[in-house]
């Protein structure tokens, strides 16, 4: 699975969204989408368990998780760095 | 709310700091009104009109709105000095310093940079409606929604509690930002009259902070669409209303803790006149109790120096290891405060047992009761177990 196709798995399997996640733009703000901040923390660990990585302090805060691009961004400095 | 009795006098005019005056109004008249607010369950008029004449409404609200300009640290005190002698009253007092500080914060719009000037002015109270009928008590979630068309608002709310939302002039509500909006995506908007309208629903005969008059209501408003605040409500609520709430909320409790320690200690020190050269049988608890008392007051001095270092730093105040320290202080605090008041039962003997007795501690142990109920602190540490799945540390 590219990286994308992960973080929409993991979306559906814990973001407990609204609306369907296949509806979501790169730009969707996930919060908007009904990811409820319990959410959030499950999709969070769900990512770290897929991608095999530990988001820093200063990653866990609500921006990271709020779109599927703003996580893309995350995983992806962190996989490339 | 204008007024329906002359209003009380105090010895002051505007004089000395926030703090010392919230105390003087705690003295002279919280005080005296304590046990009618307490035996009748009735709202604390006199003390808030207190305040209200002396401007102390507006002690959060900049000077540059034509309020006091005071740190929360500052109102933290007065309400540590209200809390000692009527923990209704600071409790209400409490409250609506949550709201005022919610609105100063994040108040954005004209509409409401405006509003502020006019809390300031005719020294305004207000009250909150976040929790809602279906919701199972989480605040962090709506079933009602905003209908917003042509520039106005309108929304409905089955609050299971809005206290004393009778006696004040406005009422701040949590809603869904849209009626299509999910439950979690939540925004805070200013309701007031003409455009509020409160169906009471049931009573609030509760075993403590009597006076706070909690009851259910069905609210209905409409108005302008600006006085919804901009920001996400999750926000607000981790940046201001959390944090603010359980350091006000501590303060009062404080105060509760104060008053039976120093009547523990008044107790103690008359056993020791009786029979001077013989330690009173409770001296050693009293010591013990103090040590814990001195905890108490340390946790919500640091804390409070905690919130005003997280302020400075955007990212700091909406971060994990923040969020699960005020967490923990409000959990700490409504625990500290029952605890404290039942070591002076222990010391203090009958006399505090007894209902009649200068040293009674009954209504201490009543409000105190209370504090681990109001947001539940099961609630909380479950936030809290969630937060600290993903805590990296400080």
């Amino acid at each position: 699975m590219t990286v994308d196709e992960t973080i929409r798995q993991v979306l559906v399997e814990h973001g407990r969204l609204a609306v369907p996640v296949e509806s979501l733009a790169d730009d969707t703000d996930l919060f908007g989408a009904g990811m409820t901040s319990h959410a959030s923390v499950n999709v969070m660990l769900a990512l770290e368990d897929a991608f095999d990585l530990e988001f820093p302090e200063k990653m866990l805060k609500k921006s990271t998780f709020e779109s599927i691009g703003a996580i893309r961004s995350a995983v992806t400095e962190m996989t490339d760095g | 709310m204008i007024a329906t009795e002359a209003p009380p006098t105090t010895t002051m005019t505007h004089a000395g700091s926030v703090a010392t005056r919230m105390a003087v109004v705690a003295d002279e008249v919280a005080g005296p009104a304590a046990a009618d607010v307490d035996a009748r369950g009735r709202f604390p008029t006199e003390t808030v009109e207190a305040l209200r004449a002396e401007g102390l409404l507006a002690a959060l609200v900049p000077t540059a709105s034509g309020g006091g300009g005071a740190t929360l640290a500052e109102v933290s005190e007065g309400l540590v000095a209200l809390g000692k002698r009527c923990a209704s009253s600071a409790m209400v007092v409490a409250m609506h310093h949550i709201q005022v500080a919610c609105l100063v914060r994040h108040g954005s719009s004209p509409l409401l940079r405006d509003y502020l000037r006019e809390l300031s002015e005719h020294q305004y109270l207000l009250a909150s409606a976040t929790t809602e009928v279906g919701t199972g008590g989480d605040v962090r979630s709506s079933i009602c929604a905003l209908d917003v068309a042509d520039g106005r608002f309108r929304v409905e709310k089955q609050a299971p509690v809005i206290s004393y939302a009778d006696d004040a002039d406005a009422v701040l509500v949590t809603a869904r930002r849209t009626a299509d909006s999910p439950e979690s995506d939540q925004v805070i908007v200013l309701c007031r009259p003409p455009g509020l309208e409160l169906e009471q629903v049931g009573e609030w005969n509760a075993l403590g902070f009597r006076g706070t008059c909690s009851t259910g209501f069905v609210l209905r408003a409409t108005g302008d669409a600006d006085a919804v605040l901009s920001e996400p409500y999750s926000d607000i609520s981790t940046r201001t209303m959390l944090p603010v709430a359980h350091l006000l909320w501590s303060s009062v409790w404080l105060g509760i803790a104060t008053d039976a320690v120093e009547l523990a200690r008044r107790f103690v020190q008359a056993e020791a006149r009786r029979k001077p050269g013989t330690m009173p049988a409770a001296s050693v608890r009293l010591a013990q109790t103090a040590v814990v008392h001195q905890q108490f007051v340390d946790m919500v001095h640091s804390s409070l120096a905690r919130f005003a270092e997280a302020d400075a730093d955007s990212d700091r105040l909406s971060s994990i290891g923040f969020g699960v320290g005020m967490n923990a202080l409000k959990v700490s605090a409504s625990t500290l405060v029952v605890d404290i008041v039942r070591e002076c039962m222990l010391i203090c003997g009958l006399a505090s047992y007894r209902l009649d007795s200068p040293f009674s501690l009954g209504r201490h142990l009543r409000d105190g009761m209370g504090a681990a109920l109001m947001v539940n602190n099961d609630r909380i540490m479950a936030n809290n177990a969630q937060m600290l799945l993903v805590h990296r540390g400080e």
